[in-house]
């Protein structure tokens, strides 16, 4: 036993040794004629041995140098290291290896193989890419010696999807069959095609190609409904932000604010000056995102505090103008930040946290900035709920709106908290601004976009009901976008809006109509 | 706030109004004339000032519409462009089967847009559309036709206030939306251009114009009376009546959906006169139309002009477009900042508009 793991050993051991010796052998080719050359590049490019590369590449540039005793040198920006070993090498005396067109179409072929086995992850997931697109049973050997070396999931995956592409197209039978069991495990769309151009050759694999074929298919429903169903919580989301501002000052408050819209359109540009004003100061550049909800919340509050003092408040209980003087109000807010900022968009930058794609199950790819959009939506409705629920404001807010002369005469100073509520909603609306900031353009009319869907969210799911407006803008968005595919982004949108009037006809006070005396007001 | 304030109001000032009304007409009216007029002379009315000013006939038009839907019935609709808009495009269709064979594609049928779309036949909704009668019966009968399905459904499950209101909004949003789309075959984005002739006259001629003017002249003339008529009838005592309490009328055993439905068809019928009139005249029709900026608008018209009476709709129209046109060549900054100021004026200050400003001084 002992001896028989010694030989394995032995063995295992020996294989790297043989495999260099392979490569050094192939590699001395180089630096003889043209018929040696292409001989050499061929074996070279079969080989799959990384280190191949740099000498072909330098042979094909003319950079290659033969000194007399036969060592291989490579002529590098700075100086010359030795073909075999890569190690520092002394040019003089060398001179340059020629080559001819034969050596040079070898060349080429070998160079475009041994990509497979480039240092750089990029080369070699096109390399992979470029094997699966045109398979060829010759591609097996050198598919199996890169997959023994690759190390990333990623390239490791289109590699052996390669792999299998190029067994299908081999003679045996076997190597089909296992070919075909691993693209019908894929539930890549090419794998799929592949599968179907080989039934017309494989009359006898019919039934395999088949079911290989049907549980891509599978799959891919799988994949396509996900990703339906994440797209339609992000846009939930967007709307959630949107509406939520609207959901306490329309909802809760009763007054109807047209300007909602400007004042996420405010939020936004808040988060355009603060990036700004940040961005030469190192420590703080990273932060300029988070530190711009607060900064959002103060600047739309603000807003939304004199607004409430110095307009609305004298047109309680008049709502129709109310609508029209809060429409007067935003065309104003949005002509000025037009004179400010001019009406060209303007640039937010994501936080490196914020970039990029990542994989959830099935396969969907998400933004990131989608992904945190919609948690952050989630986190940001909890807080809201708390502080209506929770804090002392909050119970004045709702004694107020429930019974505003009981809420009086309990000492309750309705004026302030009016004002404070309808600074609190704005403020939301300004918070919401900072998150569209990153997936919307920013400029004046971004809040007009999202007006009329809040009003039909907050409308859909209840005046005064916060959860309503919860599942109205994650129902709306999934709506949407299920109906998007056959039907195109833009009846889509129509159609929900058809819809939603329809509902109300139903259920004219929303999904979750408020109960008791203040339904009635 | 009622409507019944003007008819109450000291008969100087109805007198005063009247005949204000009536020498205005008169003066628009020689506008086409005096147009004629040798240029260098002190009287002469420049091509611009007729062009806009029957475009503001136009407004005024939807002005009135939308008044006796707000001021007089209470309902608040954003969306009246909407209804402008569908009979400006049921006149857009007409005029463009009349361009017939002499479109850039010259297709002796399918109007430019859909050979380039490639579209083999014309879609059945344009079929008679190149009959003037069937297009002038549509211009009132599309806009109707959704009045009267969006305010019976609205009207029946007692939607009121600014519900009605950001549904209208939301309807003419969507028209919007589909209206840009390339493949409802109305021409998409660009809507339609290039109109060549309306009852065999060319367009482009001083007559066509001239004939535009009074069309629209008369139509206002027509409307106005009209909206006269049926508001100072039992009729329109109802519905202001409703207007101002809604639930105690229909206590009273009046049927107030019908009387609100009644009302609201008839100003989208005259909304959509007013969008047919405006096509020609300015010689383009496309779904910006629809944007609710545009029946905001005209709500600042109505309500600065003073809401509940039909002639300040129409004085709203005419004086707040004479500043659009004015500012927006002087200081085109600067309109918004005035329109947004004269929705916050307006309510803040001046709720019966222009008109409640005479009635202070006639009292």
């Amino acid at each position: 036993m002992a001896r028989l793991l010694a030989i394995l050993l032995m063995l295992a051991l020996a294989l790297p040794a043989r495999a260099q010796d392979a490569f050094i052998d192939a590699l001395a080719g180089l630096g003889g004629g043209f018929g040696a050359q292409a001989e050499a590049a061929d074996r070279l490019g079969t080989l799959g041995d990384p280190r191949a590369i740099a000498p072909m590449r330098a042979l094909s540039d003319g950079r290659l140098l033969r000194r007399a005793d036969g060592t291989l040198i490579i002529r590098t920006d700075g100086g010359a290291i030795e073909a075999a070993t890569g190690a520092p090498a002394d040019a003089t005396g060398a001179e340059t290896v020629r080559i001819n067109n034969r050596v040079r179409v070898a060349l080429r072929g070998a160079l475009g193989k041994l990509q497979l086995v480039s240092p750089d992850a990029g080369e070699r997931l096109a390399a992979a890419e470029a094997v699966f697109r045109s398979p060829s049973a010759e591609n097996v050997p050198l598919l199996d010696a890169a997959l023994a070396r690759e190390t990333q999931p990623r390239i490791r995956e289109r590699m052996e999807l390669a792999l299998a592409a190029s067994r299908l197209v081999a003679t045996d039978a076997a190597q089909k069959r296992a070919g075909i069991a691993t693209l019908g495990a894929s539930s890549s769309p090419e794998a799929r095609a592949i599968l179907l151009e080989a039934r017309a050759q494989n009359a006898d694999l019919l039934a395999e190609i088949e079911a290989a074929v049907a549980a891509i298919d599978r799959r891919l429903a799988v994949r396509r409904a996900a990703e339906t169903f994440f797209q339609g919580l992000s846009l939930g989301s967007v709307l959630l932000l949107a509406a939520l501002g609207l959901a306490v000052t329309f909802g809760v408050m009763g007054v109807i604010n047209m300007a909602h819209g400007e004042f996420v359109m405010l939020g936004a540009y808040t988060t355009f000056l603060v990036q700004q004003a940040l961005r030469d100061i190192p420590g703080l550049a990273p932060f300029a995102l988070p530190l711009s909800i607060p900064a959002a919340f103060l600047v739309a509050g603000l807003g939304g505090l004199l607004m409430e003092r110095g307009l609305i408040r004298h047109l309680y209980g008049r709502p129709l103008e109310t609508l029209l003087l809060t429409f007067g109000v935003g065309m104003m807010i949005q002509q000025a930040v037009r004179l400010a900022f001019g009406a060209q968009n303007r640039e937010v930058t994501s936080p490196p946290w914020m970039q990029g794609t990542l994989l959830l199950p099935f396969d969907i790819p998400v933004t990131a900035n989608r992904l945190w959009i919609l948690l952050f939506s989630l986190a940001f409705f909890v807080l809201i709920v708390a502080a209506i629920r929770f804090t002392r404001f909050g119970l004045e807010m709702r004694a107020v709106t429930q019974r505003r002369p009981i809420a009086a005469a309990m000492g309750i100073r309705t004026g302030r908290v009016d004002a404070l509520t309808f600074a609190f909603g704005s403020g939301i609306a300004g918070i919401a601004g900072v998150a569209l900031s990153q997936i919307d353009n920013v400029s004046p009319n971004l809040g007009t976009g999202y007006i009329i869907d809040s009003f039909l969210v907050v409308v859909f799911g209840g005046v005064g009901s916060l959860a309503g407006t919860l599942i109205a803008s994650f129902g709306l968005g999934l709506i949407n976008k299920v109906l998007e595919p056959w039907a195109g982004a833009v009846l889509a949108k129509v159609f929900v809006l058809v819809a939603v009037m329809v509902f109300i006809q139903r259920r004219p006070r929303g999904l979750f109509p408020q109960k008791g005396r203040a339904a009635e007001a | 706030m009622s409507a019944t304030t003007l008819d109450a109001a000291p008969s100087r000032l109805r007198l005063g109004l009247r005949a204000g009304m009536i020498g205005a007409v008169c003066l628009l009216a020689a506008f086409p004339v005096l147009n004629q007029l040798p240029e260098t002379h002190a009287l002469h009315v420049s091509d611009f000032l007729v062009s806009v000013s029957g475009k503001w006939i136009c407004y005024a038009i939807l002005a009135l519409s939308l008044d006796l839907a707000w001021g007089y019935a209470g309902i608040l609709s954003l969306g009246h462009g909407a209804f402008f808009a569908l009979g400006g495009y049921a006149m857009g269709m007409h005029l463009m089967r009349l361009i017939g064979p002499r479109g850039v594609y010259g297709h002796p049928v399918l109007p430019d847009f859909m050979v380039f779309l490639g579209y083999r036949e014309l879609p059945w909704y344009w079929l008679g559309f190149d009959s003037f009668a069937f297009a002038m019966l549509m211009v009132l009968l599309v806009p109707g036709m959704l009045a009267l399905v969006l305010g019976w459904l609205c009207f029946r499950s007692r939607i009121t206030g600014v519900y009605l209101s950001i549904i209208t909004q939301a309807m003419t949003y969507a028209l919007m939306l589909a209206f840009f789309r390339n493949d409802m075959g109305f021409g998409g984005n660009n809507g339609f251009t290039d109109f060549k002739e309306l009852l065999g006259m060319p367009l482009n001629t001083g007559a066509a114009r001239a004939t535009l003017f009074y069309a629209s002249l008369v139509s206002l003339v027509v409307c106005y009376l009209l909206c006269r008529w049926m508001t100072a009838t039992k009729y329109g005592r109802v519905l202001t009546a409703i207007r101002d309490a809604e639930s105690r009328v229909r206590f009273l055993g009046y049927d107030v959906t019908r009387h609100k439905l009644f009302a609201f068809v008839a100003s989208a019928m005259m909304a959509g006169l007013a969008g047919a009139l405006y096509v020609p005249q300015v010689g383009i029709i496309n779904p910006g139309e629809f944007s609710p900026g545009n029946s905001i608008e005209a709500v600042v018209w109505v309500a600065v002009g003073g809401r509940g009476t039909l002639v300040g709709a129409v004085l709203g129209a005419f004086s707040v477009n004479g500043l659009k046109t004015w500012l927006t060549s002087a200081a085109p900054d600067l309109w918004l900042f005035v329109l947004g100021g004269l929705f916050v004026a307006v309510t803040l200050f001046l709720p019966k508009g222009l008109i409640g400003l005479l009635q202070g001084r006639g009292k």
